[in-house]
């Protein structure tokens, strides 16, 4: 027996380190500080210069540090003035004039100013300058309309360009127009965007790689300075883990709750916060063969695919039904009196037999994942259902994202005759510019991998694009949504609404439109 | 010996070059590029070849692959797309959580399946070995990031008693007890199967040693029960055993993804599928010719070691 004795002592051993584990943590789960906002992000930031990177994620942070020219009004996408006062559009749209506001200092404490201007677009567009190799700058071309920028005198700044291009404003409301210091960019070369300096609400003070990036309030800060203290960013990349930190109080706000985890936050201690975007998800139709050649059958998808059920089932009320090619978001260029196609099965089935496209065979590529594409597996069999049920016969092939991208932008043509897609943008211009138009088929760079030509369309969207008049360019837009509704050469499914949930001591948050996090008002306790 | 171990290690030499290419070529060719990762809906053709062209992947593969081997075998793995950040830096903060993680959960895994593979032997068919048996049969049919998920809802959302995710608390001292109940969950949720295979494997070692002759001469001449289970058998049976736990070790190692996403370990395992989804070249690369050559060099470190315990391997 004496064998059970060393057992029952090592027992005994084993239950002492167990407990001494168990006691360790005690304190472990202080609350988080007063003052300190901690905002569950999902993936560590890829670099804080907001001229080479292209995630979400990262302009959650990029947006508190620094400022742009302009940016967009609280609650809604139209421009108006941030680091530059005022602005003078001449007649012919090709040059932009900016009046910079008087005093505002960077975070290293050089000044803000008509060179400063210049040199960050200089960086990000001209190859000779000293600078260019702090890249490379894969959004850079949202400004290869700029001829060149000229320092007027210290607080006024010139913008030539090639040809007039109305989104000029609102990208420099988005992230890659954001001002960075040049004396920081100078002094860390390659390394500045690791040590960032801009004009924002909060200050840089810490990256602990794949642990946090801590932001401190900037106590000078030209439009007021913030509530909070300082700001600390986790990534969490994976959901579930995101939802049970928010639970367990490890985070106060957590940014992209999964669905099916909203459920959790219903109590008091939580608010969920919801703000529709810039977002269309949509299905890609080939119409240049197969039977969505036809317009009558395109419609009929239209008809087919029960959109409510979408939003309301497999997205749990996170989305809005789609009605056309502009979201909503754009309030100033939507047309309100677009309705969505109604789910309407026999409608459907009557244009497929018109067309004489019963039973036809479908191939449809439908993505495991991707930025802005949701629940894609689940929606796609769920839109496959419904064609089914229309008499169509429609086989799903599915590819992860980068694969997925490798077949679609390229065109469907001799592959599919539809496809999943989803697009979140800064300007009306932007998606139906890029993915309508007939010099966007794929053959000529552009993403209409669907070959939609409509030469109202393009002559409309070409019309808009050179407009400097922003009521005529969404009277444009508006016709424009009219005629591709009526064409369907998409199937038009979803707008995102963003989420976030805040836990109750947090105050004042609010999302945007533009799904950017903006936290300079934001207080905790 | 130092012949034997010098041996070895010439011999893992094709092995890492080998996986050098191996690796190469699947970055290169499974489909998507880091440009098109990079730009997502923006990905023109005219964008792509020119972001490619900044990130130097338009020259010809085999040029690529020289490239890369030369400036490695100078100590330079390059700077990751993704996270602009040196490679070999990345990695080796990375191996350096795996290592915690992966090390204490195979401390946790060799104890307890040893002595828990001891005890059932020494009491073959008796109440412990049966009540061993059925916890190690259910320990290994759980998988880890289940485990994982499910210890973060009752030991961190319900009772509260250990932080969720991380290595470390976002703010407040960095101590060893601080890593500890950091440590505690996912160590836990990576050992439990290991533990268990180990527990079976010692068992059946143990077994084997205890029918053995020299085990009836040590108790024929009185030498007591504990001493002849855990030194005469234990340490005869070590020499089965020892395999194993390379093996676990490995598996260890590998298991480390699941439970380093599901608790957001910053380990290597974690970095590695970032950057495969971001088709991050470089890192990947690197990242995984590092961890190969890791394996290998603790493969021989496990044969030597055995060759030490039994001569007989040792030609």
């Amino acid at each position: 027996m004496s064998l059970f004795h060393v057992t029952r002592r090592g027992l005994i051993a084993t239950g002492t380190a167990l407990a001494l584990t168990l006691a360790a943590p005690s304190g472990a789960r202080a609350q988080t500080p007063p003052g300190v906002l901690i905002v569950g992000q999902i993936a560590e930031p890829k670099a804080l210069d907001p001229a080479a990177v292209t995630a979400v994620n990262d302009f959650r942070i990029l947006m508190n540090v620094y400022d742009g020219l302009v940016r967009y009004r609280d609650g809604t996408l139209e421009v108006e003035p941030a680091l530059a006062t005022g602005w003078e559009i001449s007649a012919d749209g090709t040059e932009y004039t900016f009046t910079l506001r008087e005093g505002v200092k960077f975070h290293d404490g050089s000044d803000f100013d008509a060179e400063a201007v210049k040199f960050n677009f200089d960086r990000m567009l001209n190859e000779d300058h000293p600078y260019h190799d702090t890249g490379p700058f894969p959004l850079a071309f949202f400004f290869s309309a700029v001829e060149s920028t000229e320092v007027i005198d210290d607080l006024t700044v010139k913008f030539t360009l090639n040809a007039p291009y109305a989104p000029f404003l609102s990208n420099l409301a988005y992230p890659t127009g954001l001002i960075v210091s040049p004396a920081a960019v100078a002094q860390h070369g390659p390394e500045f965007a690791r040590n960032p300096s801009g004009t924002g609400a909060f200050s840089f003070a810490e990256w602990r790689s794949n642990e946090a990036v801590v932001i401190e309030a900037n106590a000078a800060y030209w439009d007021g300075a913030p509530e909070l203290d300082a700001v600390v960013f986790r990534p969490i990349t994976d959901a579930n883990t995101r939802t049970a930190e928010m639970l367990a109080g490890g985070i106060d706000l957590m940014v992209e709750v999964p669905p099916v985890a909203l459920s959790e936050f219903r109590g008091a201690q939580y608010t969920v916060h919801e703000q529709a975007g810039p977002h269309v998800w949509f299905l890609i139709l080939n119409a240049k063969e197969g039977p969505f050649a036809d317009k009558r059958v395109r419609q009929a998808a239209n008809y087919a695919v029960n959109k409510e059920a979408l939003v309301n089932e497999v997205l749990e009320g996170t989305a809005e039904v789609a009605a056309g090619p502009t979201p909503p978001a754009f309030a100033w260029a939507h047309n309100p009196d677009l309705a969505p196609y109604p789910y309407d099965p026999d409608k459907a089935r009557a244009l497929i037999a018109e067309a004489g496209a019963e039973g036809a065979e479908l191939t449809f590529f439908v993505t495991e994942g991707g930025s802005g594409m949701l629940d894609p597996v689940a929606m796609g069999t769920a839109i496959q259902a419904d064609l089914e049920a229309v008499g169509l016969d429609v086989t799903i092939e599915t590819y992860e994202w980068n694969t997925f991208l490798g077949e679609v932008n390229p065109g469907l043509e001799g592959k599919a005759d539809m496809a999943e897609m989803a697009w979140m943008t800064n300007d009306p211009d932007t998606l139906p510019f890029l993915a309508l138009r007939t010099a966007a088929w794929p053959d000529q760079g552009g993403f209409n991998s669907g070959y939609y030509s409509n030469p109202e369309v393009d002559a409309l969207l070409e019309a808009a694009r050179v407009s400097t008049d922003q009521d005529e360019r969404a009277r444009l837009y508006r016709e424009m949504q009219v005629i591709v509704h009526e064409d369907a050469p998409w199937v038009f499914v979803a707008n995102w609404k963003q989420n976030a949930v805040t836990s109750d001591r947090v105050g004042n948050f609010a999302l945007q439109p533009s799904f950017f996090l903006l936290l300079d008002d934001v207080m905790k306790n | 010996m130092t012949g034997y171990i010098l041996k070895r290690l010439l011999s893992a030499i094709p092995v890492l070059i080998g996986i050098t290419v191996i690796v190469f070529l699947i970055m290169a060719l499974i489909p998507g590029d880091p440009a098109t990762a990079i730009l997502g809906s923006y990905a023109t053709p005219e964008n792509v070849a020119r972001l490619n062209r900044d990130l130097g992947l338009d020259k010809p593969l085999p040029q690529q692959y020289l490239i890369w081997l030369g400036n490695m075998l100078q100590g330079d793995f390059g700077t990751s797309f993704a996270l602009n950040r040196p490679v070999l830096d990345e990695v080796l903060d990375r191996f350096n959580a795996t290592l915690v993680l992966a090390g204490s959960a195979f401390v946790l895994c060799a104890v307890f399946g040893i002595v828990a593979g001891v005890v059932s032997a020494a009491n073959q068919y008796g109440p412990a070995d049966k009540a061993i048996t059925f916890a190690v049969l259910l320990g290994i049919s759980v998988p880890s990031f289940f485990l994982g998920m499910m210890m973060i809802l009752g030991f961190a959302v319900t009772l509260r008693w250990f932080p969720v995710s991380g290595m470390w608390p976002i703010y407040g001292e960095r101590n060893l007890a601080v890593l500890l109940s950091h440590l505690a969950m996912p160590a836990t949720a990576l050992a439990v199967v290991a533990t268990g295979v180990i527990a079976r494997l010692s068992r059946s070692a143990m077994l084997e040693v205890l029918r053995q002759d020299f085990i009836r001469t040590a108790r024929a001449k009185g030498v007591h029960e504990r001493r002849v289970i855990w030194r005469h058998a234990l340490r005869a049976a070590m020499v089965a055993i020892l395999p194993v736990l390379g093996i676990q070790a490995g598996f260890v190692l590998s298991g480390a993804v699941y439970v380093e996403i599901v608790f957001q370990w910053p380990g290597v395992g974690r970095m590695l599928v970032d950057a495969i989804l971001k088709r991050d070249l470089l890192l990947v690369q690197g990242g995984v010719v590092f961890v190969a050559g890791c394996y290998v060099l603790f493969n021989i470190a496990v044969d030597v070691a055995q060759s030490l315990l039994d001569p007989r391997i040792r030609t």
